[in-house]
């Protein structure tokens, strides 16, 4: 009796929490009935599942644990943001079911993960996507515009100063002032550094002679760990600029600057400009493999091009049988538009319905 | 290697304890005044046959317990070479596989296909944040160990000691992050001014900018290490003989004097020790300094323009995302951190051992 009204008080207690972390953004709310709409389509399995991977998807996979596993009692599901590369050790290891990782498997990493999947192989899953947002922090700048070009220079060291002739030609009627811009980069090595740098590699070859790597090589500029080190930098100090995950720039309440697109126009980082660099990717895979190249290029009006595509990478067969209800049921709700739509809120950009839907067969015919 | 001068020190006390006890601070001539009793009440515990020797099963057991501690000491060394083992046989080919030079190449990047990295700023970044930390921390702890020990009012000193004793206890993350988000702008403040005034010295040169500098990151690992230098130097403090401290003011000394000719000399020993102590946390500390520093791969001796790095901090930033090459890399900056710790301490011991025959044998 006794335990029952204390079952029943847990219960109260864990509605009201629930009733009131809806409450706490208006997002969440729109989110919360598709996602109890479509709770009949997750077929829950019990188990436990160990994963870990990139830290650039531990608030998504954080909160799709956390909803997974309010929907499937009896579940548990760890995620450890260990990183991308030790979390494809883990998986080769046999130690992670499966990995979160920032870029797909590499060439020699792919018979070792292969090796570990019996008759299948490893297929890279593209799950969340990550925008990269250019934040800066210069009073009485608002709606900075920055074409590639530019953007290389001020992090090559190029452009020094905030009233540069490349600058003011991207911002045509903006006051700028004449103070020195600061650069804020990752000092620990990250997959946002590789694909910002990517992105400058690929779009602006003549200013960025760095290539792309996970660690910043430009010299100059300052270093901060981890995204919330760059946001924190950058706020902290005038004429700074930095890159960050997009919810981080939110979240510190940076201006974000629009980036100049393929088509010529600046986009704003919005979730639906960064889903369009997505949709319009091409996807390098075999069969279920789901292996993008993004196009940083992108031709599309209206695209925000600097994204981040996260995978999750898993046996397409050979699981171990105990794990792959589990596993198939986890991943099946991380593709639903309803796990989907979860993630706007935290600062990532849904899947685009073309890619969801490829993703989410793939995951059915997992085994 | 600091417990045998006060215990000979002790005994000198003991005999005179009956002339000094009704003045004497009560913590000295306290802990004096147990050590002889507890000396005699155990005679009865079991020597009553007239000092015939214990039975073969006690020689049974010193002889097991000879051989635990022997155990243990083993233990120690294999584990000690095992590790070394291990570390050295992942580093050999990270290093061999290096492209440049691992002394004196300005950067870190071992995951490339044309692996290059090198150890030389980090190594720099390290005893220079270092050494700056213990330079501002020393002074503060001594006095603050002096006034815990000598000036405040017991009460008052226990209290004090209990509080700092607590920041030794704060995780580093925390000061990590309080050093990164609050106390970067004052520093940087604080840069800008010297940067003004003082530009002609080049450690305060530059043209910025300025916060996430060696300065704000040894600052930080000043307050760190404060707690360590406090506690360990103000025990060493208590332990003064009260004979020397009243023999020095009975020959006329002021309170400073007294503790210049007896308190000072006789700690000295304690005092390095605790301040190598104190060393040892900064070159090792890395989260604090992989959230409060610059983070550049260059050897500079400028202190405040943003920048800086350390073995450690570095380890803590690059071992996320690291192939097995980078991770040999890692594991080969470790160990000439490794090689540094150890060096720092062997000095450190050297000169411990100097100053204790030298105070013995002025005593």
């Amino acid at each position: 009796m006794k335990l029952q009204r204390h079952g029943t008080l847990a219960c109260l207690a864990l509605t009201a929490t629930l009733a009131l972390s809806a409450c706490g953004s208006d997002n969440n709310e729109a989110a919360s009935p598709s996602a109890s709409g479509s709770s009949a389509a997750v077929d829950c399995a019990t188990g436990t599942l160990n994963a870990q991977g990139s830290s650039a998807q531990k608030n998504a996979m954080a909160e799709w644990i956390k909803a997974y596993q309010q929907k499937c009692q009896g579940t548990t599901i760890n995620y450890e943001p260990s990183g991308s590369g030790a979390g494809i050790q883990a998986f080769i290891a046999g130690t992670a079911d499966f990995a979160g990782s920032d870029s797909a498997l590499k060439e020699e990493e792919q018979p070792k993960a292969d090796a570990k999947c019996v008759t299948g192989k490893a297929i890279n899953l593209p799950m969340v996507i990550g925008p990269v947002a250019v934040a800066y922090n210069l009073t009485g700048v608002e709606n900075l515009q920055l074409k590639p070009a530019t953007l290389a220079k001020i992090f090559a060291g190029k452009v020094t100063k905030w009233d540069d002739a490349a600058i003011k030609a991207d911002n045509p009627g903006a006051t700028l002032p004449a103070t020195t811009i600061q650069t804020v980069h990752r000092s620990d090595s990250s997959g946002t550094t590789d694909n910002f740098t990517d992105f400058l590699a690929k779009t602006s070859e003549a200013d960025w002679t760095f290539g792309k790597a996970k660690e910043w090589k430009a010299p100059g500029g300052t270093g901060a760990k981890g995204s919330d080190g760059v946001a924190s930098r950058v706020k902290g100090a005038q004429g700074t600029i930095g890159y960050m995950e997009w919810s981080f720039a939110e979240n510190a309440g940076l201006g974000i600057a629009k980036i100049g697109n393929g088509a010529g126009e600046f986009a704003e980082l919005t979730a639906e400009s960064a889903g369009k660099t997505i949709a319009g990717a091409e996807i390098t895979g075999q069969g279920d493999d789901l292996k993008m190249k993004i196009d940083y290029n992108t031709k599309e009006a209206g695209a925000y091009p600097i994204v981040l595509v996260t995978y999750e990478i898993a046996c397409s067969k050979g699981i171990a049988a105990d794990k792959l209800p589990l596993v198939k049921s986890f991943l099946g709700y991380t593709a639903s538009s309803a796990g989907q739509s979860a993630l706007t809120e935290l600062g990532y950009a849904p899947l685009p319905e073309t890619v969801r839907t490829k993703v989410e067969a793939a995951v059915k015919n997992l085994s | 290697m600091g417990e045998s001068p006060p215990r000979s020190a002790d005994a000198g006390t003991g005999g005179t304890r009956v002339t000094q006890s009704h003045d004497g601070p009560a913590g000295a001539s306290a802990r004096v005044a147990e050590a002889p009793v507890s000396t005699r009440t155990p005679g009865g515990a079991g020597l009553g046959g007239g000092g015939a020797l214990p039975r073969a099963r006690a020689f049974g057991a010193e002889r097991a317990f000879r051989g635990l501690t022997l155990a243990a000491g083993t233990a120690v060394l294999v584990i000690i070479a095992a590790i070394a083992v291990f570390l050295i046989a992942k580093a050999v080919p990270a290093l061999r596989a290096n492209t440049v030079n691992f002394w004196t190449f300005e950067g870190w990047f071992p995951n490339d296909p044309e692996p290059k990295f090198g150890i030389g700023a980090l190594a720099f970044g390290t005893v220079l944040s270092s050494v700056i930390a213990l330079l501002l921390a020393v002074p503060v702890a001594l006095g603050i160990a002096l006034y815990l020990s000598h000036y405040a009012p017991r009460r008052l000193g226990t209290a004090l000691g209990f509080l700092i004793d607590l920041l030794a206890a704060v995780p580093s993350v925390v000061f990590g992050l309080w050093g990164r988000d609050y106390f970067s702008g004052p520093v940087a403040d604080f840069s800008a001014w010297l940067n003004t005034y003082f530009s002609w010295i080049p450690i305060f040169g530059g043209d910025g900018p300025f916060g996430a500098s060696i300065l704000l990151g040894s600052l930080v690992l000043a307050i760190m290490v404060l707690p360590i230098i406090t506690s360990l130097s103000r025990e060493v403090f208590l332990q003064t003989p009260t004979a020397n401290e009243e023999a020095a003011l009975a020959l006329g000394a002021t309170r400073w004097e007294m503790l210049r000719t007896a308190v000072l000399p006789y700690g000295r020993p304690g005092i390095i020790a605790a301040v190598m102590l104190g060393l040892g946390r900064a070159l090792g500390e890395t989260i604090a300094l992989a959230l409060t520093l610059g983070i550049t791969f260059n050897i500079s001796v400028n202190l405040i323009e943003n920048g800086g790095n350390t073995i450690a901090a570095n380890i803590a930033n690059a071992f996320g995302e690291a192939n097995e090459t980078g991770r040999g890399a890692l594991i080969a900056s470790g160990l000439v951190l490794f090689a540094i710790t150890l060096i720092v301490n062997i000095t450190a011991r050297a000169i411990i051992y100097r100053r204790r025959e030298f105070t013995e044998s002025a005593a």
